[in-house]
């Protein structure tokens, strides 16, 4: 449809209506200059639908069915809230060291696979690289030794979520109150056989990105970046925390937005817009409001908003990162990658700090007290920050469900990245393999969780359409990954 | 179990949180309960790169997986190892995962894909739509035998 400036409106199309893919419109102004681009994700709809009107303690278990890539985190963020609600927030020693243990586990592995088998060929050979090379593939016969560490590091994560929520997926562990199992001594030795390597490892990696980032900065810097707030969880001291803490937004100058602010006080400082071409909200702090409020979350804002880390290889792996900008927030979106894999350095070494802590196989598992009808639970998930809001009611059924998936809240600096690169990248009347690369690359930054849903044989996981300014198509490009996407 | 016998690995995958996503889970859990000697059954909702040590201790690999379009109620065809980036997800394809098996781990596995056509790909929700029911069973039907006597293929 047309609007007041005689552009013409993108309307989503039924078939984009699906979930496991991404879908970028660019939209030409009458000078053929970009004039506005847009990703459109339309995965999370239906996500409250699904919960309402089940039992609040069959949470921890049922909304992993809402996501095959970080089912751990919404696991360990539904047991969170489902504390509240039966009063047992206040977590045994051995509940909450084998929540952390499972929840670093799974950052560990997220982290290590986008970073050796999605982010890696981008780096390696870089984004205009030909595609036949820019691939796992490309990666293991020009570095075979990195491509098998990432599979190796994936499967050391998913071996300690195995051991920690029962099963490698779906698993059971956490429950209302605390955990269903402890470690065993020989669980223990099993992970600790492999620890150190993993350590190394992760260091290698975290090299490999810093190395990229600082010796291609002029490259890096300007693409697809731009200045911006970052929000995270926090240790009540200022420490990173990936697993609880309080609220902090900081902005692109490092000045403190807000801090300290509880968890169930979420809706005090965020407030979600809804925007008519997209199903998915667009969250924004409330004081600056929606125009200007929108903020990044994720590993690179993490190491923005946090004042240290408690880890030492990973500390000294932050003073360096923000050495690059003089102690303010870096706002290079493909710093991103390198912040990544501080976490994964800070996640390997709280592993093995969790592993020589004996309260792992204490045996008292769970606590209850006075319950409630309303929780909130917040959790840095491998992407960024993600909510869980339940109202229940008095038959013990959810009544309200609000969630915030990270990717949501990166949903517009994601949008901006496309827009930017479009505008540098967009050569004429056609979508060229080119552009293509650069969205992606862009987009890959944030690790979006495209897929939690769908991905069906046939489905393309990325489509760029390129409309004029009196809406006809000029242009269609996908990638089509020919099976399973 | 022969020694001649092929080791065979059913991966069944999809979400069955996403309706007749969940074809992949669904036949390989039938498939388990069977306890066919021989053949390891494994379901997750995606394929990912762990997956490929696990492929290097069997002979055959059989993917199982929704597919939106096809003819009739199921494909089964074979999967070549082969290299490709996807674009964000955190699941990697059939044939790279082979090529993965294959580079790192001396897999010789051959590798076979069971595409089972669903028709309900919207929203959340557990169940397979009547379509994918049938086309499941026409499937199990199909393949059980096979699996049975360790010949996934006429030809293999």
């Amino acid at each position: 449809m047309s609007t007041s400036n005689g552009m013409k409106r993108v309307v989503i199309e039924p078939v984009t209506r699906v979930e496991g893919h991404g879908k970028v419109t660019i939209l030409l102004d009458d000078q053929g200059q970009v004039h506005q681009a847009r990703l459109h994700i339309v995965e999370f709809r239906g996500f409250e639908r699904f919960i309402q009107g089940r039992p609040f303690w069959e949470m921890p278990v049922a909304v992993q069915r809402l996501c095959g890539i970080c089912p751990v985190s919404h696991h360990l963020c539904a047991a969170k809230a489902v504390d509240r609600i039966v009063g047992g927030e206040n977590l045994t020693p051995t509940a909450m060291k084998m929540r952390r243990l499972m929840h670093y586990g799974q950052m560990f592995q997220s982290h290590a696979l986008h970073f050796f088998h999605l982010a890696s060929p981008d780096l390696l050979f870089g984004f205009g690289s030909d595609v036949a090379q820019r691939n796992v593939l490309g990666v293991a016969a020009a570095h075979p030794e990195l491509a098998k560490q990432g599979i190796l590091m994936r499967k050391y994560g998913q071996e300690v979520i195995r051991l920690t929520a029962g099963k490698k997926v779906h698993g059971t562990g956490a429950i209302p109150g605390g955990i269903n199992k402890n470690l065993s001594i020989e669980e223990r030795d099993f992970l600790l056989e492999d620890l150190d390597q993993m350590v190394a490892w992760a260091e290698g990696a975290l090299k490999i990105a810093k190395d990229y980032t600082v010796e291609n900065l002029d490259a890096v810097a300007g693409f697809g970046s731009f200045d911006s707030n970052h929000m995270s969880l926090v240790r009540a001291d200022g420490a990173m925390d990936l697993y609880d803490g309080v609220l902090r937004a900081v902005d692109k100058d490092g000045n403190v937005i807000f801090d300290g602010v509880d968890q169930q006080d979420y809706l005090d400082v965020i407030s979600e817009e809804v925007r008519p071409w997209s199903y998915m909200k667009f969250p924004f702090i409330k004081s600056i409001g929606p125009e200007n409020g929108w903020y990044r979350v994720g590993p690179l804002s993490r190491i923005n908003a946090c004042d240290f880390i408690d880890t030492p290889l990973a500390e000294t792996a932050r003073q360096d990162f923000m050495s690059l900008t003089d102690g303010k927030p870096n706002n290079i979106t493909m710093a991103y990658h390198w912040a990544r894999m501080i976490e994964v350095v800070h996640s390997i070494e709280k592993i093995k700090e969790l592993l020589h802590d004996e309260d792992l196989q204490g045996e008292n598992l769970v606590v209850k007290g006075k319950g409630r009808r309303e929780a909130v639970a917040i959790l840095e998930a491998p992407r960024g920050t993600l909510f869980h809001h339940y109202k229940v009611g008095e038959d013990d059924l959810v009544e309200q469900a609000n969630l915030i998936v990270s990717t949501t809240s990166n949903n517009e600096p994601m949008n901006r990245a496309v827009e930017g690169v479009a505008r540098e990248y967009l050569s004429g009347q056609e979508i060229t393999e080119g552009l293509l690369n650069h969205v992606e690359v862009a987009i890959r930054a944030y690790d979006p969780c495209l897929s939690c849903a769908t991905h069906a044989m046939g489905r393309m996981p990325l489509v760029i359409d390129l409309v004029d300014a009196d809406g006809n198509l000029l242009d269609r490009k996908g990638k089509d990954t020919g099976d399973a996407c | 179990m022969p020694a001649s016998q092929a080791r065979i690995l059913l991966l069944g995958y999809g979400n069955p949180g996403r309706r007749d996503d969940g074809l992949g889970p669904a036949f390989a859990d039938t498939i388990a309960r069977r306890g066919i000697e021989g053949v390891t059954v494994e379901t997750d909702y995606q394929l990912q790169v762990e997956d490929a040590p696990l492929i290097a201790e069997h002979d055959v690999v059989v993917f199982a997986d929704a597919t939106v379009q096809g003819p009739g109620p199921f494909t089964l065809t074979p999967v070549e190892a082969r290299g490709e980036i996807s674009f964000t997800t955190h699941s990697v394809s059939q044939g790279a995962l082979l090529a993965l098996a294959r580079d790192h781990f001396q897999s010789k596995a051959e590798g076979w894909a069971l595409a089972i056509h669903g028709q309900d790909f919207d929203g959340f929700g557990e169940g397979l739509s009547a379509t994918a029911q049938a086309n499941l069973a026409a499937a199990l039907e199909f393949l059980t035998p096979r699996l049975e006597q360790h010949r996934i293929h006429d030809g293999a």
